[in-house]
């Protein structure tokens, strides 16, 4: 299947493979009753059901928006903390492709994929959310363009992203697909990508606080402010590398056959290395949150309720797991780096629920809270993710270089999979 | 080598088609504040809160008559069907009945949130919403600072709802429909310049009669509905904490950092990346060598 007159001859025989292989890949692979499993197919299932029902009835049948609350849990949560807690991928690609920090090459490729993938299941939610979703084309293609719109933006920038990630993507698929000369091709594409990518990415991570520019009235002080798109993009970057540490930490776990030899040996170094500019760039933030409260003189709102919940967030989860991830990296407490890590996302979490939902018309009464069904949606398109993103790394060389792990078709199904 | 350019032309081309896009975003548009363009003066002090605005606003739309007993004192807010609503406040100087609807704002927060143009001032001073345009994102209500579209969550082909100042009536040369049923004469529909002049005119006429305060004169900067009441208008349930700054103008300054950043990062990048190429093996390499 190497010379192009092989190819020419054998152009049946060759395609009726390819295809066998394809059928042969799309099988599942490893155990199907586990857990895991039991758990995110009901999850998709229930979800399924109520989306037929949303996509029927309008989305007043299964969710609590109302016209106070036009937005809820699924832009607060699948879209706007989604996106952040996928900025490891600009993040790590400008960290090996710019700066040529080759300590982290091995886990670009899991990064990026899982940007990817949550790019298209996280701001695909928003398709859930549309309440005219076949209209979606509009501001790409035809003369509806709404130019001034920070969400003309980030929609452009939703696209071209993923399409971004996607090249930088592309070479694992050419390897799995056996394809050399597309490989060889795709990786010349690779530092544009990254260049277009993490300068797209710069702008829609500050983008998505700047869709709540216009809203400064219903927003409580305490979150809101001019440098929302700042605070965003800064966060961003430690939102991504702290799922990065969380991620790879379970996935080195559950795909343990499927880890190269490579991060095998320098994962712990890796995970030491990204606390550190997680901790770095906490600061900056901390730094950047104390102007912005100084800035606006919002000290008195701070002895309030609302002042204790900010608290809980910009110092239990922001300053404390910077703190710890400061000492976890110099001590090489690798337990440490991965709480504190979770207690990052767990702050990252609440900041983007408090500025979309929580404290966006704090004044209301019956504020909204989302209901069950919206929760379960949400967790459905996690759910759906992660099964593509198995799929993905028990196939593609993701956590291991091409040659590296058993890549070939035979050897691979011999694998026993955890999950 | 040729490699490089192709992508640093791609870059800047791709970057610049981006700008140019984006340029055009803010300044330099027409408000629609024209001085062609119409708007209606509610003067509260004639209104009776006999609500036959809201009937003559439920036929002019197609939607269904207003609910015969009302208490006007219980706040009610537009809805779907519902595109304008009289309550009544109780104030130092007694019983008043306010008339509200779309403000019509000069230069529209929800227009400027619109990612597909869906949300248009026209020139004529009404804001509009398309049909065959909207995508029912929502971002048009986070947007508005009256909180004025409504959107039909029970719908499986949802509408946004709101008043559109009877555009069609309008092109037909017809007043809004509130405006013509409006048996008092409370509602007052003309060129937005004359009308400021004659409610100028009424309040040094009758300076007692009327808090010297035109609503809509200036908040976010300017709406088509003008509003003269006989007390301060915190007392009718107006939001009067709003700034003078048009609403796009808060996003503006965001909008603006797009191009530079969309033309400067990516050479700089490109730099930062050929400054160490020296180390940089060609990646696909780099995998077969480990």
């Amino acid at each position: 299947m190497n010379t192009r007159a092989a190819h020419a001859t054998q152009m049946g025989t060759e395609f009726r493979r390819f295809v066998g292989f394809l059928i042969c890949e799309l099988k599942p692979k490893g155990r199907m009753l586990t857990p895991f499993n039991a758990i995110t197919s009901s999850l998709m299932a229930v979800g399924a059901v109520l989306l037929t029902i949303r996509f029927t009835q309008g989305l007043g049948s299964i969710t609590n928006l109302d016209q106070r609350f036009p937005w809820g849990l699924w832009i607060g949560f699948d879209v706007i903390t989604g996106v952040a807690f996928a900025g490891g991928a600009y993040v790590l690609t400008f960290m090996v492709y710019i700066l040529g920090q080759e300590k982290y090459r091995p886990i670009v490729r899991a990064t990026v994929l899982n940007g990817f993938l949550a790019y298209v299941f996280y701001a695909g939610a928003l398709l859930l959310d549309l309440g005219r979703p076949w209209k979606v084309i509009n501001p790409i293609i035809g003369n509806s363009f709404g130019v001034s719109s920070v969400l003309f933006l980030v929609a452009w920038h939703f696209l071209l992203y993923m399409t971004a990630e996607f090249v930088e993507f592309s070479p694992a698929v050419a390897e799995w697909l056996g394809w050399r000369r597309v490989r060889r091709a795709l990786g010349g594409l690779t530092l544009g990508a990254v260049i277009f990518g993490i300068t797209l990415s710069t702008l829609h991570q500050s983008g998505l606080g700047a869709l709540y520019l216009m809203a400064r009235d219903k927003i409580h002080p305490l979150w809101y402010s001019e440098f929302i798109p700042f605070l965003f993009l800064v966060s961003s970057v430690f939102a991504g590398l702290s799922l990065v540490i969380f991620e790879g930490s379970i996935t080195h776990r559950v795909f343990h056959h499927r880890v190269g030899a490579r991060l095998r040996r320098s994962h712990d170094d890796i995970l030491v290395g990204l606390a550190r500019i997680c901790a770095g760039t906490m600061f900056v933030y901390l730094f950047m949150a104390t102007l912005v409260l100084a800035h606006g003189r919002h000290w008195s709102l701070l002895s309030t309720g609302w002042g204790l919940w900010y608290l809980l967030e910009v110092v239990g989860l922001v300053a404390v797991p910077a703190g710890l991830f400061l000492f976890a990296s110099r001590r090489r407490n690798l337990a440490l780096v991965r709480g504190a890590a979770a207690m990052t996302l767990a702050g990252i979490l609440l900041n983007r629920l408090n500025v979309s939902v929580i404290a966006f018309k704090w004044y209301a009464p019956n504020h909204y809270v989302p209901s069950w069904e919206e929760v379960v949606v949400s967790l459905a398109v996690v759910s759906a993710e992660l099964w593509v993103f198995r799929w993905v790394v028990n196939r593609m060389p993701v956590l291991a270089a091409a040659g590296e792990a058993g890549r070939g078709k035979g050897a691979e199904r011999e694998l026993q999979l955890v999950a | 080598m040729h490699r490089r350019d192709l992508l640093k032309t791609v870059c800047v081309a791709g970057a610049s088609a981006l700008v140019g896009r984006n340029l055009c975003a803010q300044d330099g548009e027409p408000v629609g504040g024209g001085s062609e363009a119409m708007g209606v003066l509610v003067d509260t002090t004639m209104c009776l809160g006999c609500r036959a605005c809201e009937q003559a606003c439920a036929e002019a739309n197609g939607m269904p008559p207003p609910e015969d007993e009302v208490d006007l004192f219980e706040e009610r807010t537009t809805s779907p069907s519902r595109l304008t609503v009289v309550n009544a406040y109780q104030t130092e100087k007694g019983r008043v009945t306010v008339k509200r609807q779309c403000m019509h704002c000069l230069q529209p927060a929800c227009g400027a949130a619109c990612l597909t143009a869906a949300m248009k001032k026209t020139p004529g001073g009404a804001v509009i919403w398309r049909e065959d345009k909207c995508m029912g994102c929502r971002f048009c209500m986070i947007s508005c600072p009256f909180d004025v579209p409504k959107f039909e969550f029970d719908s499986p082909n949802p509408q946004i709802r709101k008043c559109d100042m009877c555009f069609g009536r309008l092109q037909e040369g017809e007043e809004p429909a509130c405006v013509a049923n409006c048996p008092t004469g409370a509602l007052t529909f003309g060129r937005r310049t004359d009308l400021l002049e004659e409610a100028r005119r009424r309040i040094y006429a009758e300076p007692d009669r009327y808090v010297h305060h035109i609503y809509g004169e200036h908040e976010v900067g300017g709406t088509s509905f003008l509003y003269l009441a006989p007390v301060p208008f915190e007392q009718l349930g107006f939001p009067t904490h709003l700034a003078t700054t048009p609403y796009p103008t808060y996003a503006r300054e965001f909008l603006y950092a797009v191009p530079l950043v969309l033309t400067v990062v990516p050479p700089f990048l490109l730099a930062m990346a050929k400054a160490r190429r020296d180390e940089l093996v060609d990646e696909s390499e780099e995998h077969r060598i480990e």
